[in-house]
C-alpha cells in the first residue's frame, strides 16, 4: 500500500543544518527499511504556474491554484503495509523535518 | 414456542451475536461495508423465519451462516462489475503481517473494537461506528440518542467506512507495544456513550437513556474480558457499575434530579454495587504493589467510596478528598477541581469550598454545574441573592431535564 505524506509549512528551503541532518538519517532509513519510493522538497508556492488545457487551449495563470497561508512544502512517497505502519514512519517523518505532516492513501 | 419467546431470542442473538457476526464477516471478507448490511440480512431472515421455522439450536451459528450467504451473493453481483474486490479481499487474507501475538488476548470482536476507534477517525464518528458495529445500534437509534438527524450519522458512518477501506486501516488488535497507547482511545469512546446514556441532554428527552448506559457497560465487560490486566479497563468497568447502581434512586418519580445526599440508598442496585467493589478492590491491591492508578481507577474509587456509606452522615469525606488530590495530580482540569471542592465543602465547609470554586471562573463560566455548585454554597452560606443569581445561570445553562427541574426548585425554595 502507497502514502503521500505531505508536508504542511508556512514557509519551504528553510530547514536549519540540524533539520536537514535528521531529514537525511530518516530518508536513509526508510530507504533501508523498503519503506522509500520517492521524496523532495518543493519551492515556494509563488514560483507555481497553473495550466488548464481542458478548452483546448492551454490557459497559462501565474501563482498556485490556490492560495493559503499553509501549504504543501514537501512530501515522501512511502510504501507501507498499512495505516498504522505508514502513521508511525509519518510520525518520525513530522520529527524529522520539524512540520505537521498529512498521511493520504493512494487509490 | 410463541411469539413473545421467538421476539426474545431474538432481542438475545441480537444482543449476544451481533458483534460476533459482523467480526466474522469483516475478517473473512475485509469489508466492513459487506459484513454490515450481510449482518442486518441475516438478522431480517431471522425475523422472517424465526417464527414460523422455530429458533435454530445454535442461533449464533444460523446467523453467521447466513450471513455468510448474503455476503457472498453480494460479491458474487458485484464481481460481475468489476475485479476489485477481488483484489481487495486478497489485500485483507494476506497474513504477511500478523500483529505481535498476544497470546490468549485475541477476539475478532476485539479487533472489531479497535478498528472502529482508531485514531485516524474523529471522535464522534469512532462512537457511531463503535454503536454500530459492536453495538448494533441502528443508525435511527444512533441518531436519536445524540440529537443528530439520521442523514448525519449515516453519512458519519458511511464515511468511515470509506476511509477505513481507502486508507488501510488494519483489522487487527494493536501489538503488545501498541496496545498502552490504543487502550485509552478505545475506553474514551466507551465513557463517552456512558456518560451521554447517565446524562441524556436535549430538552423533552428521558432523562437517562438506559440502553446506552447498559451497551457501553455491556461493551466495557467485553473488553474487560478481553484485557483482564488493564487497570484502567478494570477502573472503567468498576466506575460504570457503581454510578450505575445509583440510576433509579438519581431521578425522582416525578422526573427530577435526586442528589447523593438525598438519594434512597436502599434503592441502589446491590449487585452492581458489590461487583465494582470487587473490581475497585482488586486495583487497590495492584495499586499497593506499586501500578500507579489512572484515572478511572480513582473515579471508581471515589465512588467506592461514596457507596460503602449506608448514610451520607457516614460518606470518608477526608477518603473522597484525598482520592481527588491524587486526581489533579492525574488530570489537572477546571472540572476536577470543581468537584475536589465539593468535597472540600464537606471537610472545611462552604466558604473555603467556595473560595476555590470562584477560582475556576474564567473556565467553567460556561459550565451549569459550576453555577449549581456556586447556587449551593452560597445558599448554604445565606446569601440567597447572590444564590439566586447563580441558580438561575445554571438553569439556563444545564441540558438535562432532570437537573433542571431539580436546579429550579432549588432555586424557587430560596428564602
Amino acid at each position: 500500500m502507497r502514502y503521500l505524506v505531505s508536508v504542511i509549512d508556512d514557509k519551504t528551503d528553510s530547514a536549519t543544518p540540524d533539520v536537514m541532518a535528521a531529514i537525511d538519517a530518516f530518508n536513509e532509513r526508510i530507504q533501508a527499511e523498503g519503506h522509500w519510493v520517492f521524496a523532495g522538497g518543493l519551492a515556494a508556492p509563488s514560483s507555481a504556474t497553473v495550466v488548464d488545457n481542458r478548452g483546448g487551449e492551454a490557459l497559462i495563470t501565474d501563482g498556485p491554484f490556490l492560495e493559503s497561508k499553509e501549504y504543501l512544502a514537501g512530501f515522501w512517497v512511502m510504501e507501507a503495509a498499512d495505516l498504522d505502519e505508514a502513521l508511525k514512519l509519518a510520525a518520525d517523518g513530522s520529527r524529522a523535518c520539524d512540520a505537521r505532516v498529512e498521511v493520504r492513501p493512494f487509490l | 414456542m410463541n411469539v413473545a419467546d421467538v421476539q426474545d431470542a431474538i432481542t438475545r442473538a441480537h444482543h449476544g451475536e451481533w458483534a460476533r457476526v459482523i467480526a466474522s464477516l469483516t475478517k473473512r471478507f475485509g469489508d466492513l461495508d459487506i459484513a454490515e448490511e450481510a449482518a442486518a440480512e441475516a438478522f431480517a431472515v431471522a425475523v422472517e423465519r424465526w417464527p414460523a421455522d422455530g429458533v435454530p439450536p445454535n442461533p449464533g451459528a444460523w446467523l453467521t451462516t447466513t450471513a455468510n450467504r448474503k455476503a457472498i451473493d453480494r460479491i458474487r453481483r458485484e464481481s460481475k462489475r468489476d475485479d476489485k474486490h477481488k483484489e481487495a479481499q486478497r489485500m485483507w487474507d494476506d497474513p504477511a503481517e500478523p500483529a505481535v501475538p498476544l497470546g490468549a488476548i485475541d477476539d475478532d470482536r476485539l479487533r472489531l473494537i479497535f478498528t472502529c476507534c482508531h485514531p485516524a477517525l474523529a471522535m464522534q464518528t469512532r462512537v457511531a461506528l463503535t454503536l454500530r458495529m459492536v453495538g448494533g445500534l441502528t443508525v435511527p437509534e444512533i441518531a436519536r440518542a445524540f440529537l443528530l438527524q439520521d442523514t448525519a450519522v449515516g453519512q458519519r458512518i458511511t464515511r468511515a467506512k470509506a476511509k477505513i477501506k481507502a486508507a488501510r486501516i488494519p483489522y487487527r488488535v494493536p501489538s503488545a507495544e501498541d496496545l498502552p497507547a490504543r487502550v485509552p482511545g478505545v475506553l474514551a469512546v466507551l465513557y463517552l456513550i456512558f456518560n451521554e446514556g447517565y446524562l441524556t441532554t436535549g430538552p423533552g428527552t428521558d432523562p437517562v437513556r438506559h440502553d446506552l448506559t447498559a451497551e457501553a457497560i455491556r461493551l466495557a465487560r467485553l473488553i474487560r474480558a478481553l484485557l483482564p490486566d488493564d487497570g484502567e479497563v478494570a477502573g472503567l468497568l468498576a466506575l460504570m457499575l457503581l454510578t450505575e447502581a445509583r440510576r433509579t434512586a438519581r431521578v425522582s418519580a416525578g422526573g427530577e434530579l435526586v442528589t447523593l445526599d438525598e438519594q434512597d440508598r436502599g434503592a441502589w442496585d446491590a449487585a452492581l454495587i458489590a461487583e465494582g467493589h470487587r473490581l475497585v478492590r482488586e486495583r487497590l491491591a495492584a495499586a499497593a504493589a506499586g501500578v500507579a492508578p489512572g484515572r478511572y481507577q480513582i473515579l471508581a474509587a471515589i465512588n467506592a467510596v461514596h457507596t460503602s456509606a449506608r448514610d451520607v452522615r457516614d460518606t470518608d469525606w477526608s477518603q473522597v478528598l484525598a482520592l481527588y488530590d491524587q486526581l489533579v495530580r492525574v488530570d489537572p482540569s477546571p472540572i476536577v477541581a470543581l468537584n475536589r471542592a465539593i468535597a472540600l465543602a464537606e471537610l472545611d465547609g462552604p466558604e473555603v469550598a467556595l473560595a476555590a470554586v470562584d477560582r475556576l471562573d474564567d473556565a467553567l463560566a460556561g459550565y451549569h454545574a459550576y453555577h449549581a455548585t456556586r447556587a449551593d454554597l452560597l445558599r448554604r452560606l445565606g446569601h440567597s441573592r447572590q444564590s439566586r443569581a447563580a441558580y438561575d445561570r445554571a438553569i439556563d445553562l444545564a441540558g438535562n431535564t432532570a437537573e433542571t427541574a431539580y436546579l429550579t426548585r432549588r432555586r424557587d425554595q430560596l428564602g
